[in-house]
């Protein structure tokens, strides 16, 4: 009887003999293999940090031999912090969606898996306004080294990101059609865990790219 | 009698990696660790904007909060804490095989790159 029961548990759930879900395994698999491909993005924008012939530069102020044109250091601090500020927030929001779709807690599910995509939305809405300043401030992706490195690194996190977002209003849609219980719960877990890794890459890139000069 | 122990050992082992796979904090420890993750942020940006900036305790200072950050949201968020050894292992590998590419790659090509 047990074991009948257990059969249909795993068949439902798609348990492994290690008795550990498939699907959270393979996100766990993703998220070690996405560590490759953001390490190597790190690695490219610090290798060529301070290498850039021609500015705008990131901590220093330049100016233009051959015009006198002259350019502010364009990294900007304080609006790098809110968004960082913000993406932290949504990690919050999401342990609390998960936390009530465990709990079949269908009111609280569609508030906080709304908030995190709207803290998620946020973000980018961050990040659109800076990529857009520093278009405007005359760094774009082959200015120089610095701009290369950058937009694809950040750029890159930004479009992970927005897959998040949509992953998040997919299941804020299957909430509200029919309501997300205890047994959606593996779905839910394994969206946080993608969205957690997303923040846990902002962290170094914050620290990395923003802070340290 | 062996089969049975053996489906009922099997099954332990499974209950216990359920059990596992499904621990997760209490409300109370990720208020916690949302404050302390704010509060790392704000010394973060604090540091940036203070003399510290010009000494060598700069850098290091900063990789050390960006670190607790990092294994802080991992620990509890990401439950890690909590959960199989083998989610650990999918993870904590690629992680420290990841950083020792790169620490690699800054020797060879960048700004720790030995001149000989």
């Amino acid at each position: 009887m047990a074991t009948a029961a257990l059969a249909d548990s795993h068949a439902e759930h798609h348990y492994t003999s290690t008795g550990l879900s498939s699907p959270k395994i393979a996100i766990w698999a993703f998220i070690g293999s996405e560590c490759f491909f953001f390490a190597s993005l790190i690695s490219t924008y610090l290798i060529y940090k301070g290498r850039s012939v021609v500015g705008p530069f990131p901590h220093t102020p330049w100016t233009n031999p051959a015009t006198g044109e002259q350019f502010h250091a364009i990294l900007n601090i304080p609006v790098t912090s809110a968004s960082t500020f913000v993406l932290l927030m949504s990690s919050l929001a999401m342990v609390l969606a998960h936390s009530a779709v465990v709990r079949g807690d269908t009111k609280y599910s569609k508030i906080w898996l709304g908030m995190t995509a709207l803290l998620g939305a946020t973000f980018l809405g961050f990040q659109a306004f800076e990529f857009t300043s520093f278009v405007h401030e005359g760094l774009t992706i082959k200015t120089n080294l610095f701009g290369s490195t950058f937009f694809v690194l950040t750029g890159f996190h930004g479009a992970h990101v927005t897959v998040g977002v949509l992953w998040l209003l997919s299941l804020l849609g299957v909430d509200m059609k029919r309501g997300l219980g205890p047994r959606d719960a593996i779905n839910v877990d394994i969206c946080a865990l993608y969205w957690h890794f997303v923040d846990v890459v902002w962290i170094a890139i914050f620290t990395l790219v923003y802070l340290i000069q | 009698m062996a089969g049975q122990s053996d489906s009922q050992t099997m099954y332990d082992s499974h209950g216990e990696a359920h059990a596992l796979e499904h621990a997760h904090p209490d409300w109370a420890t990720y208020k916690w660790v949302a404050i302390i993750l704010t509060v790392i942020t704000a010394l973060e940006v604090w540091v940036y904007y203070t003399p510290l900036k010009e000494t060598r305790l700069f850098v290091p200072t900063l990789l050390a909060m960006s670190v607790a950050k990092f294994a802080i949201v991992v620990m509890f968020y990401m439950h890690l804490k909590y959960d199989a050894k083998l989610f650990r292992g999918l993870f904590v590998g690629p992680l420290i095989i990841a950083i020792i590419v790169l620490v690699s790659l800054l020797f060879l090509f960048g700004h720790l790159a030995l001149h000989v």
